[in-house]
């Protein structure tokens, strides 16, 4: 039950929101103000309940590793249940979710003055719909989450963006539609399949599981599931909606989008992707693997040619997002390890990087780089943050994303040295991006004269947060690690056993 | 007749004699208010006639018609649009110079004809059905006679329907010719038997020309964007919905009855007609920018996904065009009812830039709006999700792989569109611009329950599936 309050509490405060910011008793300015502070508190109110479920014990269901669950029968002709349930792995990614979240009210507290109501249901429903996305255990369910969290966003983004927004939310909207349609089919695909076999026709995720499904079939419906996956995480050549949207979303947007939403991607592969399809996912393995490699050099190479500061930000995010297509396909424990911090550090830093992108934008009203410079001189606190994000983001030892990238890098090594060694290259890149990104905006001449107002406490709260949290991860990760390696160890042990032939290869050690 | 027969058909009874009431009413006095009245009070005792009427195991009345569990369904449904078409077409008939009340006769006609056609089982009755629903929406299509376009739609829809009866009589003669018999039971054994002659193949494609027509689908559809152009904005919604649906009913009707139907040469042409309709009808929407238009092409499409269903052999096929279609009729109930209720004295309000900004204006219209775009979009918590999911499972589980890349490919196209009508209500129109300004009149409240039945049917589709489903068993 309390699943269902931490998926549903911030859709209320949404609704809440957007009624107080225009019919609320309150008048003019104090209105928008209103919608602000019940959408905060929403947000601390589901915090607390997760942070609640995070220290709790496990409550020993289904072998110990789910720490809740909600099972309700909700279209019961077609086998369709409204089946939450919560592990380590999703525990974490709710908690990214809430966090992020608050981030997000917090930091457009003062960039969105038309329609606050409105925005603020729609920031508060698509963090509904990506919380339960991490905790849909019914694969009915899961699309319909999957593709709720897309209508929000997309007024997010046509609504209060920038120049470009209409084009960008357009394109967004269009990718994860498709693509979202191609996984529904393979869905039903697998449905139908499993209720041949077994006569029992059911989208629940632990009965589809161990479904036996020949090779050349399985591999059309992984295909089917990679391709929502990977449009939404993004692999390489699925990756074009990504600047457009990161770039012309308001800061809130660009938060949920590049912190959040990439994530359901990552979750996707480890959750569904994978464990639903070993056999085939082992098959394609390399290619996957391939294209994450791909992505990482791609993405650091990009944002490196990027004028607008937004616009780097957004490509260095499918740079860290290969590191996660390639951990998933090694599939061993370390690199699956990596794979959950990676995704927890990138949300945090990219996250932060787009907050002060943000910040940036409303205080000199460009996100060009050339006419950046010699900030640092007059907004330091600015200046200091925007570079611990960016030498978090290159994997500086410490922060956490260090560990996430050498975790993954160890787990493929132990797979294909040559792919560990071209992923390392990454690190080498995004070094190049991440000092230049520095560089250029902080340091240097200010050749336009710059005078703004520095971090005020408000954001500087933020930052502290987020700052701490990285290090955190990075300095002293066991306590997150500990949290996710039940669950990795189930996806692992659902993976093995449900190959053909009852002998249980490990997947990934004999390659 | 047996009294239980006298039960059965007491709803045709009712609404005929209505039609006949208002007629001699009008001809003693004048009063929009009275037939409004009067033609509302027919149809809720016809669908009383119809629910409180015998059980609903099948009735035969006389080898014509027939009162199913099937039947029922479909003949609430059309009488429930008629009643909504009622309700918001009064403001709207109010705002303009033309004698209102042949308008409630006609389409009373017209509901008659549509309850004619889904309980029919045999091509006479079909045909008597499908013409008095017709002919009413020849005069219907031009009832606002000063405006141009709208006397346009009703001639170019009387020539082309016209011709598409002459091909279907034909094809209902040679079909007969073959058969011997004009029974669909007849017809469908003989369909499903191997080897059908030359003349019966060809009886059978005129009549699905003629179906095809109607339903406007690809290559039968180039008189739909002019006629949803022309033609009142409730007129449209009311040819959008109970003269589409209740042919669609026949047509699965048939189609239930020919049991091992996949093999056959007819299966191909079906699919080629799906695909074509679904490629067609939302590449054109692409780039309209009368919203009625759009909605005519996006129509067009709609049907085509319809057929991607009735192609499904399995158990799902059923319940996926009962749903499909019952959430089609909602929503373009809906859409055209937003039309209707912002149209002006002057014409209907179907250029886009009459959207601009509405949510700013009027928030709770343009949210209906958004809820029908986002249903006819296939967007999760609306019932046009739940059809298109349907559809999708039926198409998927008959191993229909092409039609369903299809379907799922050209959604996406639709998407542009729809995308586009949303983003035009959500932009602010410009200060220097002649806003019109809307007014609005009591039917902008009856806007909620399309609303109400989409969002109710997408989140907790639960009890009218089971419905269906029971239906599908008889």
């Amino acid at each position: 039950m309390i699943l269902f309050w931490i998926v549903f509490i911030p859709l209320a405060g949404g609704l809440l929101a957007w009624l107080a910011g225009t019919r609320g008793p309150l008048a003019g300015r104090k209105k928008d103000l209103s919608a602000r502070f019940i959408s905060l508190a929403a947000l601390v109110l589901d915090t607390i309940l997760v942070v609640f479920l995070f220290l709790g014990k496990p409550a020993g269901i289904a072998g110990g590793v789910w720490l809740a669950r909600v099972n309700w029968s909700w279209l019961p002709a077609l086998g369709i249940g409204f089946h939450l349930a919560v592990d380590g792995i999703s525990l974490l990614l709710v908690l990214l979710t809430v966090f992020l979240g608050i981030a997000a009210v917090i930091s457009s507290w003062t960039e969105i003055e038309s329609q606050v109501g409105f925005f603020h249901f729609n920031l508060m429903a698509t963090l509904t719909g990506i919380i339960g996305v991490f905790v849909a255990l019914d694969l009915f369910l899961f699309y319909v989450f999957w593709e709720i969290m897309l209508v929000p966003m997309y007024f997010l983004i046509a609504m209060w963006g920038h120049e470009k927004r209409i084009k960008a939310a357009v394109k967004f909207f269009i990718f994860t539609q498709l693509s979202g349609l191609l996984m529904l089919a393979a869905i039903l695909g697998l449905y139908f399949f499993h209720g041949r076999e077994t006569g029992v026709y059911t989208f629940d995720y632990f009965k589809l599981l161990g479904t036996h499904v020949d090779t050349g079939p399985a591999t059309v419906l992984l295909l089917g599931f990679l391709a929502a996956f990977l449009v939404k995480l993004p692999a390489v050549p699925f990756h074009t909606w990504l600047p457009d949207a990161h770039t012309e979303a308001p800061t809130a947007g660009s938060v949920i989008l590049a912190g959040l939403l990439l994530k359901t991607g990552g979750y996707g592969l480890l959750r569904f992707a994978v464990p639903l399809f070993p056999e085939a996912a082992m098959e394609i393995a390399p290619l996957a693997m391939s294209l994450g490699i791909i992505g990482i050099l791609y993405g650091a190479v990009l944002a490196f040619a990027q004028t607008d500061i937004k616009r780097l930000v957004a490509y260095t995010s499918i740079s860290h997002m290969g590191f996660v297509l390639l951990g998933v396909f090694v599939w061993n424990e370390k690199a699956l390890q990596g794979v959950v911090i990676q995704m927890l550090c990138h949300g945090i830093s990219t996250g932060a990087l787009f907050i002060l992108a943000g910040a940036l934008q409303e205080r000199v009203h460009t996100r060009e780089i050339e006419r950046l410079g010699g900030l640092w001189t007059v907004a330091p606190r600015m200046g200091g943050a925007w570079l611990f994000f960016a030498l978090a983001s290159l994997g500086l030892p410490g922060m956490g994303n260090f560990i996430a990238e050498f975790l993954v890098l160890l787990g493929t090594y132990e797979v294909s040295v040559a792919m560990a060694t071209f992923a390392a290259l990454g690190l080498v890149l995004s070094t190049v991006y991440a000092v230049w990104m520095a560089q250029k905006a902080f340091f240097g001449a200010n050749r336009e004269g710059w005078r703004i107002p520095d971090l005020e406490t408000r954001e500087l709260a933020v930052m502290t947060a987020m700052i701490v949290m990285i290090l955190w991860l990075g300095l002293y990760p066991q306590p997150y690690l500990d949290k996710a390696r039940d669950g990795l160890s189930t996806l692992q042990k659902n993976a093995a056993v449900s190959q053909a032939g009852g002998a249980i290869k490990v997947f990934g050690r004999e390659r | 007749m047996t009294a239980l027969e006298i039960k059965a058909i007491l709803p045709f009874m009712v609404l005929a004699a209505a039609q006949v009431a208002i007629i001699l009413g009008i001809a003693l006095r004048r009063s929009h208010r009275l037939t409004f009245a009067l033609a509302i009070g027919a149809v809720i005792a016809a669908v009383l006639a119809v629910l409180l009427g015998p059980a609903p195991s099948p009735h035969s009345l006389t080898p014509l018609l027939v009162v199913d569990g099937y039947a029922v369904f479909f003949i609430v449904l059309i009488l429930l649009s008629g009643l909504f078409t009622f309700l918001i077409s009064y403001g709207y008939l109010e705002a303009r110079r033309e004698n209102r009340e042949e308008f409630y006769v006609l389409i009373l006609t017209a509901l008659l004809g549509s309850i004619v056609l889904v309980a029919s089982t045999h091509l006479a009755s079909f045909l008597l059905g499908l013409e008095s629903l017709s002919v009413s929406l020849y005069a219907l299509a031009a009832y606002a006679r000063t405006s141009e376009l709208s006397f346009e739609a009703g001639i170019k829809y009387l020539v082309l329907a016209a011709f598409s009866s002459a091909f279907l009589i034909f094809g209902m003669a040679l079909t007969y010719a073959e058969v011997g018999s004009m029974e669909f039971t007849a017809i469908a054994a003989k369909a499903a038997t191997p080897g059908m002659g030359p003349v019966f193949l060809a009886g059978m494609m005129l009549i699905i020309v003629g179906i095809g027509f109607k339903l406007a689908v690809v290559p039968f559809h180039m008189w739909i964007a002019d006629v949803y152009e022309g033609a009142p904005a409730p007129v449209v919604g009311f040819i959008a919905t109970v003269s589409k649906g209740a042919v669609s009913a026949v047509l699965l009707r048939y189609f239930m009855q020919v049991d091992a139907y996949g093999g056959n040469s007819l299966t191909l042409f079906f699919v080629c007609i799906a695909v074509a309709s679904m490629f067609v009808g939302n590449l054109l929407a692409l780039f309209q920018d009368n919203l009625k238009r759009l909605l005519a092409y996006s129509s067009i499409a709609h049907m085509g996904y319809l057929f991607v269903a009735f192609l499904a052999s399995g158990g799902l096929r059923v319940t996926a065009v009962v749903f499909y279609l019952t959430a089609y009729f909602i929503v373009n109930l809906g859409a055209f009812g937003v039309v209707t209720i912002l149209s002006g004295k002057e014409r209907d309000a179907d250029r886009l830039d009459d959207y601009l900004g509405l949510f700013f204006e009027n928030p709770w219209i343009a949210g209906v709006l958004t809820v029908m775009l986002l249903s006819l979009a296939g967007i999760p918590l609306t019932a046009g999700f739940i059809g298109k999911f349907y559809v999708l499972a039926a198409g998927i589980d008959s191993v229909l792989w092409f039609p369903v890349i299809c379907l799922i490919v050209t959604s996406a196209i639709g998407l542009f569109y729809y995308l586009r009508v949303l983003i035009v209500l959500f932009t602010p129109a410009p200060e220097n611009a002649a806003a019109v300004k809307h007014t609005l009149s009591a039917g902008a409240f009856a806007l909620a329950l399309p609303v109400f039945l989409l969002v109710g049917l997408g989140v907790y589709p639960g009890p009218v599936l089971t419905m269906i489903i029971n239906l599908a068993a008889r």
